[in-house]
């Protein structure tokens, strides 16, 4: 079964203040996360993440099209208990303690009174808010807000967890938790579908990411694919390069850039690598680093993306195809 | 299903009883009864008459106040400060989330009318060294002014569903003055000689909430106590009339997208 | 050296500017304020505001909450009133209006009637010297508190004292002695101001209802002793009628009833009730005798006790 499908999801908002315009926030998206996998969804802002999360919630409710959620439908109930949720900046009850809350959480998924109590202190254990438990909500930081949010997504022990920005407010500590989280989370075998614009986090953490621009899908793949789709180009840096060795190599560079004593050259990927090492080496020059450069999510982020509404026509990478996966 | 309820309830009692407002009310309150030994001092042969007066006075428009206030924290508030995609993303279902709140609510602000009429009869007992039957018939007046407060949370639930925090409490506070003018309208109505404003005036009578019937403060404190057919009756509006709010509370919350 | 900048940041002249402006600021709003309040001419009632269309619409504006309302105007009706009499002043143009307000939110505030009648009714500089509008007052309070049977009382006593009119007051003391609760000397005030006004035989009735009612021994001798009296005066005035005729035809004072007996007028000097003879005192006026046990004081023309002479 997959954890999630969503098939020609359109989702169409009214605004305007007096003749009320139709927006299109999704059109016709369709994906599939399977059951084990680490998704994410990545777009510029205003993409339609938030929108397709909310609907896979039961939050809103398509215009045209169907989300499943384990092949059940979001705004049936019975779905809501497996999964769990944690909310971009999210903000809780200003008066209750974060315990309070917790257990206010864990009531709701139904939990015995001793399970409750069991999960709240373990999970406030783990996202270390122990020792802040019987403060109210209003007196806690960004950070420690944030924690909680992530405690109570896994509340009731959820096979399938949503996350929309889960590092933001984050400092690096609290990053790298939340990285090692997820990655456990993965081994037990959950499902992660993932909603950020920070692409190095989702480098890092997916299996498979879907990318949103302006509603529409414009591109999903396995990252594993996507990042060796092969060398994009290599950067070599010289230590005082002698004035011969750099006219030598102009013609295969395509940018040289100086700073201080040291020069870096970007070599294109259709270069001889052999020959510029060879040249290299007959000048003499001191050679400090050399790094094959491959195209980063980001490239292929900004492929996708840019600054148009249609993706651009036939630049599908290898083994890329806009649509589905696999 | 009742656990969802009742734990939705317990915990919106436990958020919203700890609002810095309601102390504040609370207190402005009971200064303000407290007051009221004072104040007889410069009439004449109103001692008690002024007491009872601006005691059930002073519950009745602060626990008003309360009543909207807290009133619109209930979705509102929660809309606004985006707790509710929280909740709702959990398994519980919407109309479970409306009598949930609403409960809470109205237990919020049955302990703090307790604590007024707590503070009320100490000044009572004050003022007049011992507690008659004549006093235990003021209890009657409290519950009437319970009874407004459940129809007035009611009301702060329903624009609550629909609209923000500082509207809903506008609209709940006209409605609440209208609904005291009701009699008033009517009979306007009945004068004016047009059929159509007639039955207009009518239908409102009929539709919107009558809290005229339920001002008994100047009765009680005349030592009437309140005939038992209004007791009856005037509960059984109460629990139709939310049971109304909530029902269309419930409609517009079912279909609201967040 | 860290010290000095800061109290350098406190001292800015911006800062004490603003003390500056917050004291002379709250300094020179009292003589302001004093000035406005001498222009308008004091703490006083705006009798614009009072006019209030009718303390009916009031009532409906108040949510519920007339009854607060009523005793806070009926504070304020009252200490209009003190404030009045500490001033001497002859007239009390808002004591009406102020009560009418004030029993229109609360119809049911009997203080206010009892009270405002009375303020109302007494002349000044006691009170506003309008006995009229005291009894309109009363006569709403009736209206809404129907039973009650002290503002017959108050009505009773209001035509005696201020509007000397006997038979509207012995008429309210009787319709209030029916009210239930009422106390039995309601009666008993009807009866006597009957008699004062002159009507005795509506005097005689109501004693005698008194005296037939179950009422305690007190009560019954007490109503005895006024039939006895009003007998007394009847007799009293016939005499005087005679003396007078006798004065008339003879052309000179009788020196004693004797002689009316001797002039033919009497049969004999009759006895009062209390088998003591009648006298003629020095003024010319008939009395009881020196030993009657008729009670002096409950005849309608008390005349001094007599020298003794037959």
């Amino acid at each position: 079964m997959l954890a999630i499908e969503t098939i020609e999801l359109t989702k169409d908002y009214r605004v305007g203040f007096w003749r009320k315009r139709p927006q299109r926030a999704l059109e016709r998206l369709s994906l599939e996360v399977e059951v084990g996998e680490v998704f994410g969804l990545l777009g510029p802002n205003g993409a339609g993440k938030t929108t397709t999360l909310k609907i896979l919630l039961g939050l809103a409710f398509p215009t045209a099209g169907a989300a499943r959620v384990f092949e059940r439908d979001p705004r049936d109930v019975s779905a809501h208990q497996n999964i769990g949720y944690l909310p971009e900046n999210p903000s809780f009850y200003d008066h209750l303690t974060a315990q309070e809350f917790m257990t206010y959480a864990a009531s709701i998924f139904g939990l015995s009174d001793r399970a409750r109590s069991r999960q709240v202190g373990l999970l406030l254990e783990r996202v270390g808010l122990t020792d802040s438990r019987n403060h109210p909500l209003r007196k806690f930081s960004k950070g420690m807000i944030q924690r909680l949010g992530i405690a109570q997504a896994l509340i009731n022990d959820p096979d399938l967890i949503f996350l929309d920005e889960p590092m933001s407010g984050l400092d690096p500590v609290g990053r790298r938790e939340v990285r090692n989280l997820i990655l456990q989370l993965k081994e037990k075998g959950k499902t992660i579908f993932f909603s950020t614009h920070i692409l190095s986090d989702a480098e890092t953490l997916c299996d498979r990411v879907a990318i949103l621009d302006h509603g529409k899908l414009q591109g999903c793949g396995e990252l594993r694919e996507i990042l060796e789709v092969g060398l994009s180009s290599t950067e070599i840096v010289l230590e005082k390069p002698n004035r011969d060795v750099i006219v030598a190599l102009e013609p295969f560079a395509s940018s040289i850039v100086r700073t201080g004593n040291r020069v870096l050259l970007t070599l294109g990927v259709e270069s001889d690598l052999t020959e510029v090492l060879a040249e290299v080496v007959r000048s003499k020059a001191k050679l400090i680093s050399l790094n094959p450069v491959r195209m980063s999510l980001e490239d292929y982020f900004m492929e996708r993306v840019g600054d148009n509404d249609a993706p651009p026509p036939g630049k599908a990478a290898a083994g890329m195809e806009p649509g589905k996966g696999e | 299903m009742i656990q969802r309820i009742r734990t939705i309830a317990f915990h919106t009692f436990k958020e919203s009883v700890r609002e810095k407002v309601l102390y504040n009310l609370i207190v402005f309150a009971l200064l303000l009864i407290g007051s009221a030994v004072l104040f007889a001092s410069i009439s004449l042969g109103i001692e008690r008459l002024l007491l009872v007066n601006l005691g059930l006075s002073s519950i009745a428009i602060f626990g008003l106040l309360m009543a909207i206030f807290i009133g619109i924290g209930l979705v509102s508030k929660e809309i606004d400060r985006r707790t509710i995609h929280n909740i709702l993303s959990k398994p519980v279902r919407r109309f479970e989330f409306i009598i949930g709140k609403y409960l809470g609510l109205l237990l919020t602000l049955v302990v703090n009318t307790a604590i007024m009429a707590g503070g009320f009869y100490t000044a009572l007992y004050y003022v007049e060294r011992h507690l008659g039957h004549e006093d235990l018939l003021l209890l009657d007046a409290i519950y009437f002014i319970l009874l407004q407060f459940a129809i007035v949370v009611g009301l702060a639930l329903l624009f609550s569903c629909i609209s923000t925090p500082i509207l809903s409490a506008f609209f709940t506070f006209c409605l609440y003055v209208v609904g005291n003018f009701l009699g008033d309208i009517r009979w306007l109505g009945h004068e004016s000689g047009s059929a159509i404003f007639e039955k207009v005036t009518a239908l409102l009578y009929y539709l919107l909430p009558n809290f005229s019937d339920f001002q008994v403060i100047s009765q009680a404190a005349h030592g009437k106590a309140v005939p038992s057919y209004l007791l009856t009756s005037g509960s059984f509006y109460a629990l139709l009339y939310v049971t109304v709010l909530i029902s269309a509370s419930i409609l517009i919350f079912e279909e609201r997208e967040f | 050296m860290k010290q000095g900048s800061e109290t350098r940041f406190r001292t800015r002249p911006q800062i004490w500017l603003c003390w500056l402006l917050l004291a002379g600021g709250f300094l020179a709003l009292w003589p302001i304020q004093r000035a406005i309040d001498r222009r308008a001419g004091g703490v006083g009632e705006n009798a614009e505001i009072l006019d209030f269309h009718s303390g009916k619409t009031l009532r409906t504006l108040s949510l519920g909450h007339a009854g607060l309302l009523a005793d806070i105007y009926w504070t304020r009706a009252v200490q209009y009133f003190g404030r009045k009499r500490i001033a001497h002043a002859r007239r009390f143009e808002l004591l009406a209006p102020l009560l009418r307000i004030t029993t229109q939110l609360d119809p049911h505030l009997l203080i206010a009637y009892r009270f405002g009648a009375i303020f109302l009714a007494a002349k000044p500089p006691e009170g506003a010297g309008e006995p009229e509008q005291a009894l309109q007052l009363v006569r709403q309070g009736i209206v809404a508190n129907p039973g009650y049977w002290r503002f017959w009382q108050d009505l009773g006593f209001i035509y005696y004292w201020d509007l000397k009119n006997y038979k509207m007051a012995a008429r309210a003391f009787e319709t209030g002695s029916k009210q239930p609760g009422a106390m039995v000397w309601m009666k008993a005030m009807a009866a006597t101001i009957s008699a004062q006004g002159g009507d005795f035989q509506t005097s005689r009735l109501l004693w005698s209802e008194i005296y037939l009612q179950p009422e305690t021994e007190t009560v019954r001798r007490s109503a005895l002793a006024h039939l006895a009296a009003l007998r007394a005066d009847q007799d009293i005035r016939e005499l005087n009628a005679l003396v007078i005729r006798f004065r008339k035809e003879h052309g000179s004072d009788p020196r004693s009833l004797n002689s009316l007996v001797q002039a033919g007028y009497l049969k004999a000097v009759p006895l009062d009730p209390s088998g003591v003879p009648y006298v003629l005192g020095i003024d010319g006026k008939i009395t009881v005798g020196p030993q009657s046990k008729i009670d002096r004081y409950l005849l309608t023309e008390p005349s001094s006790p007599p020298e003794a002479h037959a």
